[in-house]
């Protein structure tokens, strides 16, 4: 295997600034090695390979100039398939969607590109990024690295396998109750769900517009932070974008500290439910920080048991209305019925066709739950638990500075396990969903692997929104701490890719 | 249209019966230079589908911001109706299937809207005031324009294929709400006029909306329902939609009066249901059925965020409101001197501003009046335009009335020479001099005519020699017959009464 691929963004990044390896070979050689495993994968939805090069060649060009470049010039990058990209296909995972092209591009994507990060291309997703195992891409499932049998979690197991995989140093993901977060864990990667509003929804095709966020998808905290300061920041397009300065977030990584820091154990997140390699894993990685002179507290936020009921009506219901605009009369599918077709015969039958089972689902749960007489007990009833949640995160940040949880209760099932059992599957955000409905930024890194199955853990650490840096400043020690103890990344114990070429 | 053969009942026998409830919904848009959420460009009549962006094609990932002039101009639309404004109002998704609603969700507001609880005097044709309350003026955006094609009807039943335009789509809307107007009578067709022409009236004076009722820029849903006399209970209501003309307003409010009268008379219940108007047959057929659970699944929008106002602001927005039309009336009549029939006559001709235009240019108000009442104003009718559309400046009537005045020319000429003028033929002294347009002033030719005039009519000088002066008038006819109008008939009377040895 290449050495350029297994270098973290961090450290490519150093030498592609010292001019030691050049941006044309570091993305060749990812473009190498999608070829060799994605046929196993099923990460990439889309090779960029024509213009990921082009952008290579002028990052390489520029640099002999002696041009001023950003730090991450040269590092390439594969970005989630929900988030629209100008000259290149944009699905969401949709038969729907199947070859449109956006004519405009996503501020996230905009920013890579004054970054000069050559896009490798569109990453793998349940459809419209609703479910928690990329089982409901209309293209196929992203398979783990991990074991080719079991799912890379979801929405967004094409990045977080990509990434995994050696694929890509970097992806972009989108978190709307875990979708980055959740295939972080199940997958042995780091991923980034920001403060609501830290980074722009402008052209991140919409699940649930209060909740869905993007973020970053990397194999370091580091490279993490990286990413996060090159896709963060106020933007116009997006009016719930924050008007703050993204933030040291590289420095936090750099200068990470947990001394005298109050770490709470979130009661509610663990215990029942939960794996006993999962809850293992977690014990150890407490004893770590309070080890590193962190102090371990136990809070409780009583009203997290109905984060996932309340969950399921504010998500289906935003999405319900932002997928109605997929009819067939502007862009994407259009299927027209036999006969004479109406107007609403044409839209049914595109969208009959077009939707996949879970989609539909959510749609129908979503239509129900806005439904005159029936929005104040659903909607909302939810809304208030959204308040209630809140609240819950305010008086646990009074006692402690950052939480801490399993980032899923489960590792990796097998692909398939759960799907005709919508309810176990939503069960597998259950610790990733509050962060979503109070806004704040999480983080999941990887943990070990548990005992019983050999597969990858994830935690997750949660602070004040806003305070993002946080999660980066104590993500790294623990991260620094994990590895001494394993004598190296995490990844490094995955096993080589069955079937490659 | 298929024939429509509703009963109706002559709306006096109506009016005998029962009470009318009215209520509106008018819809204005707003002149802003760009969209409610997008920065495409808000034009009328431009090429389909190029004042767009992919927000306004509701393409994937795009996302709304709220335009802060269109915030500012309903703002202004609210404190002109008398409104409060919301301190913290928000945006909702009205959800429904329809193609000319790029996402399939109007985006406006439901139940914070930015203006609440406002009254406006309407002021019918004979002075009699009626207060209308208002319940709500919210923000919100148009749908694009279909064009159903293949057809016999032009609606969407029977059509081959339709054609979007989404230039229209996302074009801010104002949308005034008043609550029901009871106690209107026999008078209701005439408030409802009154109502949307002043409504349109305030919006064109705020200089918020281009407010051309052709152009769909103030669009009105007249809501009517029938209440027998004595009752205090409102009766079912139906909705009449997009009247789009002053006089469709009046009239569709009539009919929607006699048809209710009509079913009620019958024994059979008012179906609550839009209503269509047809211009042609002046009549409404049934839309859809529409109740109050109309099931829209509101809900807020959640990629906005409220629109929150401060006093400051509010104040600010307030001292830049221009004069309420109704005290600038009182105003300007009272500086004029014009009686109440003679000021209304004014009003309802359309010439108030431009009297007062020329007024400040230096004439008299009873001289700008007869000019803008008279002349102009037929000629207008003639051309079927507004008589400011007819290109006579202020300055021009200066001009004309200065020439008059001077003895150059009389009225009768005056017209010839506007004639010269709105023909390009130049300044009216130019067109005095091309074409020979002076009153005759030598008494010789005048006297020569009058002769003449005398010699035709012997009878007539006789009896004005007899002392009958009235009839002096036959004799200054034939005079300026003769002359083609361009003697002045005062000096003509003088020269006649002279001539027969008379006093005059």
């Amino acid at each position: 295997m290449s050495e350029i691929i297994r270098l973290s963004a961090a450290a490519l990044a150093q030498k592609l600034q010292s001019r030691e390896v050049s941006a044309v070979d570091a993305t060749q050689a990812h473009l190498d090695r999608i070829a060799a495993v994605d046929g196993s994968i099923n990460a990439f939805l889309h090779v960029n390979t024509e213009e990921a090069l082009l952008v290579a060649a002028e990052v390489d060009k520029a640099r002999a100039d002696g041009d001023t470049l950003h730090p991450l010039a040269g590092v390439p990058i594969a970005v989630k398939d929900l988030i629209v990209t100008k000259g290149q296909p944009t699905t969401a995972g949709s038969k729907i969607l199947e070859g449109w092209h956006s004519p405009y591009d996503a501020t996230v994507i905009r920013r890579l590109r004054e970054a000069r990060m050559p896009i490798l291309g569109k990453t793998n997703l349940d459809e419209f990024a609703m479910g928690s195992s990329t089982e409901h891409s209309a293209y196929g499932p992203t398979r783990n690295p991990w074991d080719l049998d079991r799912i890379p979690g979801g929405s967004g197991g094409g990045s977080a396998a990509a990434v995994a995989a050696f694929e890509a140093p970097l992806a972009l993901g989108t978190d709307t109750g875990g979708s980055i977060r959740q295939p972080g864990a199940v997958t042995g990667t780091v991923g980034v769900k920001p403060t609501y509003g830290g980074v722009s929804r402008y052209g991140a095709i919409a699940m649930a517009s209060s909740l869905d966020q993007i973020g970053p998808v990397s194999r370091t905290v580091l490279d993490s932070a990286l990413l996060h300061e090159v896709i963060g920041g106020h933007d116009p397009h997006d009016s719930t974008s924050l008007t703050d300065p993204v933030g040291a977030l590289v420095e936090a990584a750099r200068r990470g500290e947990v001394k005298g820091l109050r770490v709470g154990v979130i009661k509610e997140l663990s215990g029942e439910g939960y794996q006993a390699g999962v809850l293992n894993r977690f014990a150890e990685s407490l004893e770590l920080l309070r080890g590193a002179g962190a102090e371990i507290v136990e809070v409780s936020c009583p009203n997290f048991k109905y984060a996932l009921g309340a969950y399921y009506l504010i998500m289906p219901s935003e999405a319900s209305s932002n997928l109605a605009k997929y009819d067939g009369v502007r862009f994407g599918l259009r299927v027209v019925p036999e006969g004479a077709p109406t107007i609403e015969r044409v839209m049914g039958a595109t969208r009959a066709a077009g939707f996949g089972d879970e989609v539909k689902r959510r749609i129908i749960l979503g239509t129900y739950a806005l439904s005159a007489g029936y929005y104040d007990a659903y909607y909302g009833s939810a809304q208030k638990v959204r308040t209630l949640i809140q609240r819950d995160f305010d008086a646990a940040f009074t006692q402690a500075d950052v939480l801490i949880s399993p980032t899923a209760p489960t590792t990796a099932f097998r692909l398939g396990e759960k799907l005709d059992d919508p309810l176990a599957m939503y069960l597998n955000d259950v610790a990733t969903i509050p962060a979503n409905m109070a806004g704040i930024p999480g983080l999941s890194l990887p943990g070990g692997l548990a005992d019983e199955d050999n597969l990858p853990v994830g935690i997750q650490l949660l602070a004040p929104a806003r305070q993002d840096a946080r999660l980066y400043r104590v993500g790294a020690v623990l991260e620094s701490l994990l590895e001494d103890k394993w004598g190296g990344p995490l990844l490094a114990q995955a096993p080589e890719i069955a079937g490659v070429k | 249209m298929t024939a429509v053969h509703d009963e109706v009942l002559s709306f006096d026998e109506a009016m005998e019966k029962y009470d009318p409830a009215l209520g509106f919904e008018v819809h204005v848009e707003l002149n802003t230079r760009t969209k409610m959420f997008s920065s495409a460009p808000n034009g009328f009549g431009d090429t389909p589908n190029t004042n767009i962006t992919p927000v306004d094609l509701g393409l994937p990932g795009v996302l709304p911001v709220v335009n802060r002039v269109a915030v500012e101009s309903s703002i202004k639309i609210g404190l002109a109706l008398g409104c409060k404004i919301a301190e913290r109002s928000h945006f909702a998704r009205k959800n429904y299937f329809y193609p000319d609603t790029p996402k399939n969700f109007q985006t406006s507001q439901y139940d914070e809207p930015i203006a609440y609880d406002g009254a406006i005097d309407i002021e019918l044709a004979d002075g009699t005031v009626f207060t209308v309350e208002i319940e709500r003026a919210h923000m919100e955006e148009d749908a694009g324009k279909l064009t159903h094609m293949g057809g016999a009807t032009g609606r969407i039943q029977g059509a081959e294929f339709s054609l979007v335009d989404y230039n229209r789509a996302g074009v801010p809307l104002v949308e005034i709400v008043t609550k029901p107007i009871l106690g209107a009578g026999r008078r209701a067709p005439e408030l409802a006029k009154a109502y949307v022409a002043a409504i349109r009236e305030i919006v064109k004076n705020l200089g918020v909306s281009d407010a051309r009722m052709e152009r769909g820029n103030v669009r009105c849903d007249a809501n009517v329902s029938l209440m027998p006399k004595g009752s205090t209970t409102l009766g079912t209501r139906t909705e009449t939609k997009n009247v789009n003309s002053l006089r469709s307003v009046e009239h569709a409010v009539t009919y929607e009066i006699q048809r209710h009268a009509a079913v009620l008379d019958s024994g059979a219940a008012i179906v609550q249901e839009t209503r269509h108007w047809h211009e042609d047959t002046r009549s409404t057929t049934a839309g859809r059925p529409k109740s109050d659970a109309d099931d829209y699944r509101y809900f807020p929008e959640p990629d906005l965020v409220p629109v929150v106002t401060n006093d400051a602001w509010i104040e600010k927005l307030r001292s830049e409101l221009p004069e309420p039309p109704a005290e600038r009336r009182k105003r300007l009549q009272a500086d004029w001197g014009y009686s109440d029939a003679e000021f209304r006559d004014v009003v309802n001709a359309g010439v108030m501003s431009s009297i007062e235009d020329t007024v400040a240019a230096g004439v008299s108000p009873a001289v700008a009046r007869k000019w803008w009442m008279g002349e102009i104003s037929r000629r207008a009718k003639l051309a079927d335009v507004e008589p400011a559309e007819l290109g006579v400046t202020p300055e021009l009537i200066v001009e004309l009335n200065a020439l008059i005045e001077s003895g150059k020319i009389n009225d009768k000429l005056s017209r010839e020479v506007l004639d010269g003028v709105l023909a390009g033929e130049g300044t009216p002294a130019e067109v005095v001099e091309a074409r020979g347009l002076a009153v005759v002033s030598d008494d010789g030719p005048l006297l020569e005519a009058i002769d003449g005039a005398l010699a035709a009519q012997p009878d007539v000088a006789d009896k004005i020699r007899g002392g009958k002066v009235q009839a002096v008038g036959a004799i200054v006819g034939g005079v300026m017959k003769a002359t083609r109008g361009q003697a002045d008939a005062g000096r003509v009377r003088e020269l006649i009464l002279q001539r027969l040895g008379v006093e005059g």
